[in-house]
């Protein structure tokens, strides 16, 4: 845990100094401790007692029924879909941002004219809020009336196609993957600076080619921060919401629909807290199994 | 690398393609939102015409735009010195004095940072209703507050442990307590490193939209909630959704411009530096 014990002689002596003659952290730390334990337990205690009654909001009072919302929950036909339509849009997005994310971040770790500014414009999409992102791509970009990809389409001489209407789950991948390559591309190129140029001059003296460099030293380099790409990206894109809402709201049909959708139209739709809650118990469970490869991942880099 | 001389400008052309062409959507949005209405939908898009502010000025001249700009303001500032407020004593705490527990405290409050909000919706909801906070500032800043604060936590920690342990025992030999040497010693040293924190944590907030949307109606909602909320109603008007966009996202596009770099520290939580 602590890296800085053996560094240097002295450091260690006044380290092991200080812990010896503890300081109470205990009243330091308390109030963060305090605060997210009830931030993390109550709400979550609360979800999964909901979870076994039967209670909507319009016809109160909430009854307890065992684990029929459960069971409701997995024989439904919509869970099923949902559930697909999040793994569609993770991977989607999670394929697009690794492949052109790692491609643009080694282009832009280049050394070229106004590489600065290059670097801000193509990470820019990533500072911009989903309900943003979502309303310049419906309306300035797909809108098929007078949107510019179909007046490209007709400069091909193509017809415009509506795209939310045609390819709903296409155009939603499309603008979460705008704002999460950059996301990507800004990872992987800090990842990128941290390489040893040492390493790459030696590989080069050696006559190793551009790509032997590329394939033999910076993509394994790249490794890590990837799968820290993709395991950070896999958690926010399943909790992704407000580009579905501002666009699509789940359809047409439930084409759109992901659990996390799904789970905020029974909620505060429908007003069925009980199935609503089943829903978010399940999305939870599948979070964390996500975020433990996280938390294996960066803690093994602590103890690097 | 040190490519040759010709394959270098290739590179160097490819390079500003991509951004220019990840840029390009809200160089789109700029451009729209100095149009009026009429010349926002023409087609052919019209690349050259007399900019115009009149969408600016409608679309701030909406009292709605103006509050919520301002709840934005508040619920982003408020969340960021609230969160480093709570969590810098603790980061000193475990980047100083580290102890057994430690690394379980700093991978509890990251784990705590995976639970996917839409799970506890109803909870949250039913309880902020029953206790008057839903659709208040102080209940927005609470929300946000209390999800920035593992980020935070964990960001200045990996801050604090650059800084030489030394200088605080040094401190703390002559007599001087925790208090004073957060304040006078810890505060000043890590100044870039609080302000780079406080600059992710202002973007994460004034981003955020899901609690936005959802226990927010007309009195506490920012401008994530006011762009989503109003795109149906407004949909038509697209130079002047344009113009709140524009100046919604602008600040945060500037800030985090400033500090790309260091933000990824707190968005990988330490493990791309």
């Amino acid at each position: 845990m602590d890296q800085g014990v053996a560094v240097t002689n002295t450091s260690t002596e006044v380290r092991s100094g200080r812990s010896a003659r503890q300081v109470n952290t205990l009243p330091l730390l308390l109030p963060a401790v305090i605060l997210l334990l009830l931030w993390s337990i109550l709400p979550l205690l609360r979800t999964i007692f909901y979870s076994f009654e039967n209670y909507n909001l319009m016809t109160p009072p909430a009854v307890f029924n065992g684990g029929l919302n459960y069971r409701y929950l997995f024989t439904d036909i919509s869970t099923w879909i949902a559930i697909k339509n999040s793994v569609v849009l993770v991977l989607g997005v999670l394929a697009a941002s690794v492949i052109f994310g790692t491609l643009i971040a080694l282009l832009l770790n280049n050394d070229f004219p106004g590489r600065n500014i290059a670097r801000l414009l193509a990470i820019a999409p990533f500072f911009v809020m989903s309900p943003v992102a979502a309303l310049i791509w419906k309306n300035l970009l797909l809108d098929p009336v007078s949107g510019l990809f179909g007046w490209f389409m007709t400069l091909l001489g193509l017809h415009p196609i509506a795209w939310f209407s045609t390819a709903p789950m296409l155009s939603v991948v499309m603008i979460y993957s705008w704002r999460w390559i950059p996301f990507a591309t800004l990872i992987l190129l800090t990842a990128l600076q941290s390489l040893d140029t040492d390493q790459l001059e030696a590989a080069r003296m050696d006559g190793a080619k551009g790509f032997a460099r590329l394939r033999y030293i910076v993509l394994p380099h790249l490794l890590r921060p990837i799968s820290i790409v993709i395991m950070l990206e896999s958690i926010f894109l399943l909790s992704a919401f407000a580009v579905i809402y501002t666009t699509t709201n789940g359809g047409p049909g439930d084409a759109t629909t992901t659990l996390t959708y799904l789970i905020f139209i029974k909620a505060l739709n429908d007003f069925s807290i009980g199935s609503a809650s089943a829903a978010g118990v399940f999305a939870i469970v599948l979070a964390n199994v996500l975020a433990m490869f996280l938390i294996r991942a960066v803690s093994r880099n602590l103890q690097a | 690398m040190k490519p040759t001389a010709s394959s270098q400008i290739v590179f160097g052309v490819l390079a500003w393609i991509a951004a220019l062409v990840m840029f390009f959507p809200i160089l789109w949005m700029i451009v729209t939102a100095f149009k009026t209405e009429g010349q926002a939908i023409a087609i052919p898009p019209l690349i050259l015409f007399a900019p115009t502010i009149r969408s600016f000025v409608d679309a701030t001249a909406n009292a709605g735009y103006l509050l919520f700009a301002m709840n934005s303001v508040i619920v982003s500032v408020g969340s960021t010195v609230l969160a480093i407020a709570i969590a810098f004593p603790a980061a000193y705490a475990l980047a100083f004095f580290p102890t057994k527990r430690t690394e379980f405290t700093l991978m509890w409050m990251l784990s705590t940072k995976m639970l996917p909000a839409v799970g506890v919706l109803m909870p949250i909801y039913l309880g902020m209703k029953a206790i008057g906070l839903q659709d208040t500032r102080i209940g927005l800043v609470g929300l946000d507050t209390l999800m920035n604060l593992p980020i935070v936590v964990w960001m200045l920690y990996s801050f604090f442990k650059e800084i030489p342990g030394e200088i605080l025992e040094a401190a703390r030999v002559d007599g001087i307590g925790p208090r004073q040497q957060m304040w006078h010693l810890l505060l000043p040293l890590s100044g870039p490193g609080i302000a780079s924190t406080a600059l992710l944590s202002v973007i994460l907030s004034w981003n955020e939209a899901f609690w936005s949307i959802n226990v927010t109606a007309s009195h506490a909602g920012t401008l994530a909630a006011y762009i989503a909320r109003f795109s149906a109603p407004e949909g038509l008007f697209w130079a002047k959704l344009s113009a709140a966009s524009v100046l919604a996202v602008a600040p945060i596009l500037v800030f985090g411009s400033l500090t790309q770099r260091r933000l990824v520290r707190g968005l990988t939580f330490g493990a791309v530096k």
